[in-house]
């Protein structure tokens, strides 16, 4: 028997669901996730699960820097460290007009308020990567970013929230749905779910939902390629970008290399299938060889493309509908959602229960994409 | 970089090089992709090699056979291309046909062809039980291999444990290298004549020959080699390598012998890998206890211009795989050369040619199914055996009430490893559809990922066409 | 582990782990390394368990050596002469 009606219905069982449902059921609410097909099938599953807040937009640093600080205590959170090592993350210059690009990064976010950022020289470069290519000068560094473990990271969120007494209803497509004076009511085929409130936090399928609730946003789909090698002997700490070039590239836990950075693959989201494009994953392949050469001879053994929600200005859909009654969205990631997963979850708490958060938010508000009129 | 061709046959064993001779006989452009250095797929590995010779004795006849039809292979138009590993196929996206990566010679190459089949073959259905990934324990179908290629047998007396026609072939080849048998523990489990005697008198009647050799295989085995039937249970164990094994018959109490070498078999399976990767549509086979694409009576999937024959379709035998490459050239022509028409009558005669081959092997899939214990080991069992994920471990995430292997390979990493799931995929859906009170034909694969083959960084980076100089 | 039913006319020489080997013309790199004393092709890249061949048709992935600086499947590389074949102890090393 499963319960049906709730304080808050989350839909979508990705990672910022999780955390949104975790943060309300610590809070005493009653909250029931709906998972079209399983916790972390979609993006959050095919993540590189980089934790950085190096180089992010600056309207994002406030709630990055808050996350960060949280990521160091996340066991706290969710009792289980997720895999996450803060082994830094550096995004390298290959040429001296890349240190004076960076450079100017760094004033920028010095202007800013936020020092956490730093440029280190060739030396130190090739101290923290003793791999990386001769050519490379310098790079942007942040020493307390670092990387996580994207399936432990879920199956901790997944426990957490199921110890706080969240009820996961994976298999359960929201179908329709519905608004009265007792509050929302979601169809799903031919069960029904009741709560006052809903969040939206639907990934790419995020705007369908959106539009059911009344609220037209509009989104783009990503298809962000990923790759994974074999195990190889450790050799690699930081998590590596560069200057100009499509690339994330890190070693995990297990020894494989996970090489990412937002290659565009295909994704058809109304079959929830998306397909890799070696011509162009092949791009990402040559900028690692190019930076690491001697990553040259190690074997790819799995590629795949995560689908997910992508905004114009690139930055996340955060807050209350302003047309539907207690509806609110979360998505709309653009590919850099892992490292504020815990703290949408205390946005959308502060949101829901307080009608208010202290935190910086405004850049994110869903009405700024332009929401045209109710459905 | 990429080239052009009407057809592009992937995998040179019987049903590939049949349908490159029918196709090339009409003018049709193709280049034949093979894995292996000669042509001759698994059953005629090395055939050209071992034309005579104490080795071809040893292998008999029927292997013999295969010289000729890959000396016409050789003669025949198409574009051999020998030691190249597909490593992904992008569909044309409706469109028919596709592209098709490869690497030889460590280069990336792409070619696109207006069709594609698949002769890709089948796989030997990896059988999970506690020690099956120590050295000493191997496949009877790998030994098959080593012989062939190789010229060698096993050094020392060797367990045999299984049941299907290969186990008692290879029985009775490695008899005749001079190998010793051990013991064979046959796994057929007890009373599967009875039910299933009209079926063998339709084989009987449809495959006499066959039929007829085996029987006689059978029955010669039982009177020379220590024989044991209705095996249940097998463990394996050593340290570094193989040095006991244990068995247990239906009924009956575990019994622990010495053993350097063990070869098992429980039947073959369609390599399903690249019809999943592409998305072909799949159907579980309850006749033969696993999933093969769906195909059409031609060979086609449910993706146009893509088609299969052979084992990689359904488990039916190098004689049927080579009149179903037939049928798909004829289709594959009918298509891209519709001025070019195929007699009616040489369709008909190779459809009751099939048809008889089919009717002949009913028997031995339902004679010959394995056990339900071979499917579900114990808990010390490792079943996914590049990240050496036991089935403990696949059956406590599975008793949330998860139901799904994408997830159990997600959270376990089983699936994750080079082989990309071959080796555990059934034996993942299986324990899942245990937990879940389900079917393996409801919980399905998992999805396959490309490469269907690693490939490296360099090789890939090669592909890249906005590169400039290196 | 295995020993061959006949000698063979041809021959080649490929080096495994350093030291020569004599092989035959038209084995594959798996054929002869099962006929080598020690045991197994190299280590699990996770558990660290020896490994040896189990399908010998390019399925299950065992079967991994280092074939002139490269990894391959040994079960699909023919033997040629002067051929270097290491087995692998550990993951491999990105040299730095």
């Amino acid at each position: 028997m499963t319960r049906t009606e709730s304080d808050i219905l989350v839909i979508g069982g990705g990672l910022h669901g999780l955390s949104v449902a975790l943060q309300l059921l610590r809070a005493g609410r009653s909250v029931t996730i709906l998972e079209e097909s399983w916790v972390g099938r979609h993006a959050s599953g095919a993540s590189a699960a980089g934790v950085r807040t190096m180089f992010r937009p600056v309207s994002e640093l406030p709630v990055s820097v808050e996350a960060a600080g949280m990521w160091h205590r996340i066991e706290d959170l969710v009792g289980d460290t997720c895999g996450f090592h803060a082994n830094g993350q550096l995004r390298v210059a290959e040429r001296d007009t890349d240190l004076i690009s960076l450079e100017n990064r760094v004033r920028e976010t010095r202007s800013a308020g936020f020092k956490h950022e730093e440029m280190i020289d060739r030396q130190t470069l090739r101290r923290l990567a003793p791999a990386i290519a001769p050519h490379c000068v310098g790079a942007l560094y942040v020493c307390t970013d670092g990387a996580a473990d994207p399936h432990r990271t879920l199956r901790a969120f997944r426990v957490a929230v199921l110890a706080a007494g969240g009820l996961i209803c994976e298999g359960t497509s929201v179908t329709g749905a519905d608004h009265n004076d007792t509050g929302w009511k979601l169809l799903c085929g031919d069960r029904i779910f009741r709560a006052p409130v809903v969040v939206n936090a639907a990934g790419a399928w995020a705007g369908k939902i959106a539009a059911m609730l009344g609220d037209d946003i509009p989104l783009g789909v990503k298809a962000s390629m990923m790759m994974v090698t074999e195990r190889v002997a450790p050799f690699l700490d930081p998590v590596v970008s560069a200057v100009g070039r499509t690339l994330s590239f890190k070693q995990s836990e297990q020894g494989t290399l996970v090489i990412g950075g937002g290659l565009q693959g295909r994704a058809d989201v109304e079959a929830q299938r998306s397909f890799v494009d070696f011509e162009r994953l092949a791009r990402g392949a040559r900028a690692a060889t190019e930076l690491f050469p001697a990553v040259r001879n190690i074997r790819i053994v799995r590629t795949w493309a995560g689908i997910e929600a992508t905004t114009s200005d690139h930055q996340p859909v955060i807050g209350a509908s302003t047309r539907s009654p207690g509806v609110f969205h979360v998505f709309g990631f653009s590919g850099h959602g892992f490292q504020l997963v815990p703290v949408t979850g205390l946005i959308l708490r502060d949101l829901i229960i307080d009608t208010k958060t202290s935190r910086q938010i405004a850049s994110f508000a869903p009405d700024r994409l332009g929401v045209r009129s109710a459905a | 970089m990429s080239d052009h061709v009407d057809l592009i046959i992937i995998g040179a064993g019987p049903a590939g090089m049949s349908a490159a001779i029918a196709a090339s006989r009409q003018g049709l452009s193709i280049v034949v992709l093979d894995e292996q250095a000669r042509p001759g797929g698994q059953i005629w590995r090395n055939v050209e090699q071992r034309r005579d010779g104490a080795l071809s004795t040893v292998l008999g006849r029927d292997y013999a056979a295969g010289a000729e039809l890959v000396d016409r292979f050789r003669a025949c138009p198409a574009d051999y291309r020998a030691e190249a590993s597909v490593w992904h196929i992008d569909e044309g996206q409706g469109t028919g046909g596709g592209k098709v990566f490869y690497l030889k010679d460590h280069q990336a190459r792409v070619l696109e062809g207006r069709c594609i089949l698949l002769a890709t073959g089948a796989q030997e259905r990896p059988p999970a039980f506690p020690g099956w990934t120590l050295p000493g324990v191997m496949g009877i179908g790998a030994a098959q291999v080593t012989l062939k290629s190789g010229g060698q047998i096993p050094d020392g007396p060797v367990w045999i444990a299984g049941c299907g026609p290969l186990a008692y072939l290879y029985a009775m080849q490695l008899r005749r290298a001079g190998g010793t048998i051990a013991g064979f523990l046959d796994t057929t489990p007890p009373g599967r004549l009875l039910p299933n005697f009209f079926a063998f008198l339709q084989a009987m009647l449809f495959q006499p020959a066959p039929m007829l050799k085996g029987v006689a295989w059978q029955l010669a085995l039982r009177c020379t080699v220590p024989w044991v039937p209705h095996v249940a249970a097998l463990t394996a164990d050593g340290g570094d390598r193989l040095k006991t094994l244990t068995y247990t018959t239906t009924g009956g109490k575990p019994v622990t012998v010495e053993a350097a070498h063990l070869l098992v078999h429980e039947g073959i399976v369609p390599g399903t890998h690249p019809t999943l990767m592409l998305g072909c549509e799949q159907a579980w086979s309850d006749a033969q206890d696993c999933f093969a694409p769906k195909l059409d009576e031609w060979g086609e999937t449910s993706l146009p211009g893509i088609f299969v024959a052979g084992d990689a379709g359904g488990i039916a035998g190098a004689q049927a795989a080579r009149l179903r490459g037939e049928l798909a050239a004829v289709a594959i022509m009918r298509r891209l050369k519709p001025s070019a028409v195929a007699e009616r009558d040489a369709v008909k005669r190779l459809r009751s040619r099939l048809s008889r081959i089919i009717a002949g092997r009913a028997f031995l899939d339902r004679y010959f199914r394995p056990r339900e214990a071979a499917c579900l080991p114990p808990d010390d069992t490792v079943i996914c055996r590049c990240e050496g994920v036991t089935a403990a471990q696949i059956r406590a995430l599975t008793t949330n009430g998860l139901g799904d292997p994408n997830m159990v390979k997600a959270f376990t990493r089983a699936g994750m490893g080079p082989c990309q799931g071959r080796q555990c995929g059934y034996g993942v859906a299986r324990l899942t559809a245990e937990i879940t009170g389900t079917h393996a034909a409801t919980v399905g694969l998992y999805r396959a990922r490309p490469p269907l083959k690693p490939i490296t960084l360099g090789e890939l980076a090669v592909l890249d066409k906005q590169r400039t100089e290196a | 582990m295995f020993r061959k039913i006949a000698q063979p006319a041809q021959g080649v020489t490929v080096e495994v782990d350093g030291t020569p080997v004599r092989a035959s013309l038209g084995e594959t790199v798996a054929d002869l390394l099962l006929r080598q004393t020690e045991v197994g092709f190299g280590v699990n890249a996770a558990s660290g368990r020896v490994r040896a061949p189990y399908c010998m048709m390019g399925v299950c992935f065992e079967c991994l050596v280092e074939i002139d600086g490269r990894d391959s499947q040994a079960c699909l590389m023919p033997v040629r002469e002067g051929m270097r074949i290491t087995r692998r102890m550990g993951r491999p090393e990105v040299a730095a």
